[in-house]
């Protein structure tokens, strides 16, 4: 323990996800003692990102605005929207440069052990988009864990109407992995789960 | 396969030891509290990852030490093997194999072990718990794929359990308990695949269980087992529930037809999870009914008996593995079995794993085990190997 606003410090950064006592002391005393940080430019930045980031009114993905930059962006894909869980998603996708259409950020996946079930998540914002707008194709990019698998089956059924594809990621072994480092657990259940390929 | 050789440092009571061990049959003698299972453990510990005795690592690491190790060398045909794990008490265990870092579960694909303990009486008189562990564990050994299967039925079981505990204290919104059936569809599915391969491998281990009793007890003995579902209604510790009054030998049902009666089950008991916030049907409860000369097993079998079926299980697992290895048998730990067995079956016993390629045997008291199993005697005292009296019996271990 150190004395009190010190350790106050240690406290509040060791209550970020992924920064344990250890790291949190040190980034303490990193800011302690390095004369030339800028204390003053880090607290206002966390001011700033409160005060001016909100989420977009139509996808939910991270905006400086009312809405996103992709949903401002006329010369995206307004037929296809991607679903995705998490803003963080959204940026992945964004770097594969393989995909030209909108977002749909849930803000999560089922999950009651969270708390988490289809009212705390934006299913309802979704559906309405789809009757408002031209949309033909609905990417669902949940995680590929059980959580996500339950979600983008619940959005498969709620999301059943003429005219509209679903589809779903492909995924099992990991995207760019090699088969030779995919470990026997991984690999064992890709085997067992395998499908007919369509002609 | 065989350990050729085995050091430890700082493991259990062993501040260091080195043990030339030989394929073939090793005793290891000493009085009580000196070790000897201690060092049987430690092999178990690299082929599985966990003790037979504890459930967390700690304990393996001596008292006052910060980390213990376990390093063996392994023989198999022409190939020599070294296999390393560090225990660590503050942070995440290591391994490596021939020098070379690799993650501690990988370890159980380059050494195979099969340990019989006192602790496994339970797996005949204990709890369900006990022999679904069992099942499991020989299961995940014999196709890896299972571990992931099993982790991800728990969590489903996690996740519908809330559910229905939520909805029990009418906590919850309408809209939560839509999704209990995309949770059912989960759990039917994972606990399919669960049961279809634990009936799969008790269809496999019946033989041998049944030759393994019979070869130690004698052929009027007939011990057998059979998977009990609490989706067909079997209801093993809980009588009040519905049940649908059948138990019929599920035998080798279709993974279609293990789905279906699952999906059946849950629409059954599905007032009583409401009530009470749990699953009650699925893998997770069922049980693996052991059954010598048309009895059952668990009440009614003597001590003699149920320690007999108890090691029948472990000889089976040794004789599958054996069965599906490509680097050789198993490795076979009896613990404190002797003992326990009269005369007769000491004899059986003996001759029963004279055939693996290594044994590895523990006993308070020399005497106990049969003279061939005596060909190569380690004596230990107080975390030491030491020299003892040879293989002769008189003079032994001063108890
Ligand atoms: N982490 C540890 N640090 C130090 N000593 C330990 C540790 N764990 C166990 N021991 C000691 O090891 C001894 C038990 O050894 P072990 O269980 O191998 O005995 P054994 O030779 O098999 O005896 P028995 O014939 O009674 O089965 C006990 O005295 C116990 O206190
Ligand atoms: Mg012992
Ligand atoms: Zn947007």
């Amino acid at each position: 323990m150190y004395e009190g606003i010190v350790q106050e410090l240690i406290d509040e950064l060791g209550r970020l996800p992924g920064i344990g006592p250890k790291s949190a002391q040190r980034i303490a005393f990193h800011i302690l003692q390095t004369q030339s940080f800028d204390t003053t430019r880090l607290a206002q930045i966390l001011m700033d990102v409160r005060e001016k980031v909100r989420f977009c009114s139509i996808c939910g993905n991270v905006s400086e605005q009312d809405t996103c930059t992709i949903c401002r962006d006329p010369r995206r894909n307004q037929a296809i929207i991607c679903v995705v869980e998490e803003a963080k998603d959204v940026a992945a996708i964004e770097r594969t440069r393989e995909f030209r259409g909108l977002y749909h950020v849930l803000g999560g996946a089922l999950s009651p052990i969270d708390g988490i079930g289809p009212n705390e998540l934006r299913f309802t914002q979704l559906v309405q988009r789809l009757a408002d707008a031209a949309v033909t194709e609905v990417i669902i990019a949940t995680d590929p864990n059980l959580e996500g698998e339950a979600t983008a089956t619940y959005l498969s059924r709620l999301l059943v109407q003429p005219g509209l594809r679903v589809t779903r990621l492909a995924s099992g072994l990991p995207v760019g992995g090699d088969l030779e480092y995919a470990d026997e657990v991984t690999l064992g259940r890709a085997f067992e789960g395998r499908r007919v390929v369509e002609a | 396969m065989i350990v050729s050789h085995l050091s430890l440092t700082d493991f259990r009571n062993y501040v260091s030891a080195e043990v030339e061990l030989r394929a073939g049959p090793n005793l290891f003698v000493g009085s009580n509290g000196q070790g000897k299972t201690n060092l049987i453990e430690s092999i178990g510990y690299l082929s599985t990852l966990a003790s037979h005795r504890v459930s967390t690592d700690h304990a393996l690491i001596r008292q006052g030490s910060e980390l213990a190790i376990v390093r063996a060398r392994l023989e198999h045909a022409d190939r020599t093997l070294l296999v390393e794990v560090q225990v660590n008490r503050a942070s995440a265990n290591r391994a490596q194999v021939n020098r070379v870092a690799v993650k501690p579960r990988e370890l159980p694909r380059y050494i195979t072990s099969v340990l019989f303990a006192p602790e496994d009486l339970a797996l005949v008189r204990g709890e369900p718990s006990g022999r679904r562990r069992f099942v499991d564990q020989l299961l995940v050994q014999l196709s890896p794929r299972f571990s992931g299967v099993i982790a991800d039925y728990e969590r489903v079981l996690k996740q519908r359990n809330t559910l229905l505990k939520s909805a029990r204290g009418a906590r919850v919104a309408e809209g939560q308990l839509s999704t209990l059936g995309l949770w059912d569809e989960r759990l039917v599915a994972f606990g399919t695949e669960i049961i279809q391969g634990r009936q799969e491998l008790v269809e496999r281990l019946r033989p041998q269980v049944a030759m393994a009793y019979a070869s130690i007890a004698g052929i009027q003995h007939r011990a057998d087992m059979i998977m009990q579902l609490t989706t067909l209604g079997v209801q093993p510790d809980d009588d009040d529930l519905p049940s649908a009054g059948q138990s019929a030998n599920p035998g080798s049902a279709s993974a279609d037809e293990i789905a279906e009666s699952f999906r059946a089950a849950l629409s059954r008991v599905r007032r009583a999870e409401l009530e009470r916030g749990l699953t009650l049907v699925g893998p997770h409860r069922d049980d693996l009914l052991l059954e010598l000369n048309g009895l059952p097993a668990r009440g009614y079998a003597s001590h003699g008996e149920s320690w007999s079926f108890a090691l029948s299980l472990k000889l089976a697992s040794a004789a599958v593995l054996r069965a599906e290895s490509a680097v050789g048998d198993p490795i076979v730990i009896l613990d404190d079995v002797f003992a326990e067995l009269d005369e007769a079956r000491r004899a059986q016993l003996a001759s029963a794993i004279g055939d693996y390629e290594q044994v590895l045997i523990t006993a308070a008291v020399f005497d106990d085990v049969p003279e061939p199993l005596a060909a190569h005697v380690v004596h230990i005292m107080a975390g030491e190997i030491v020299e003892g009296p040879t293989a002769s019996k008189a003079g032994e271990d001063g108890l």
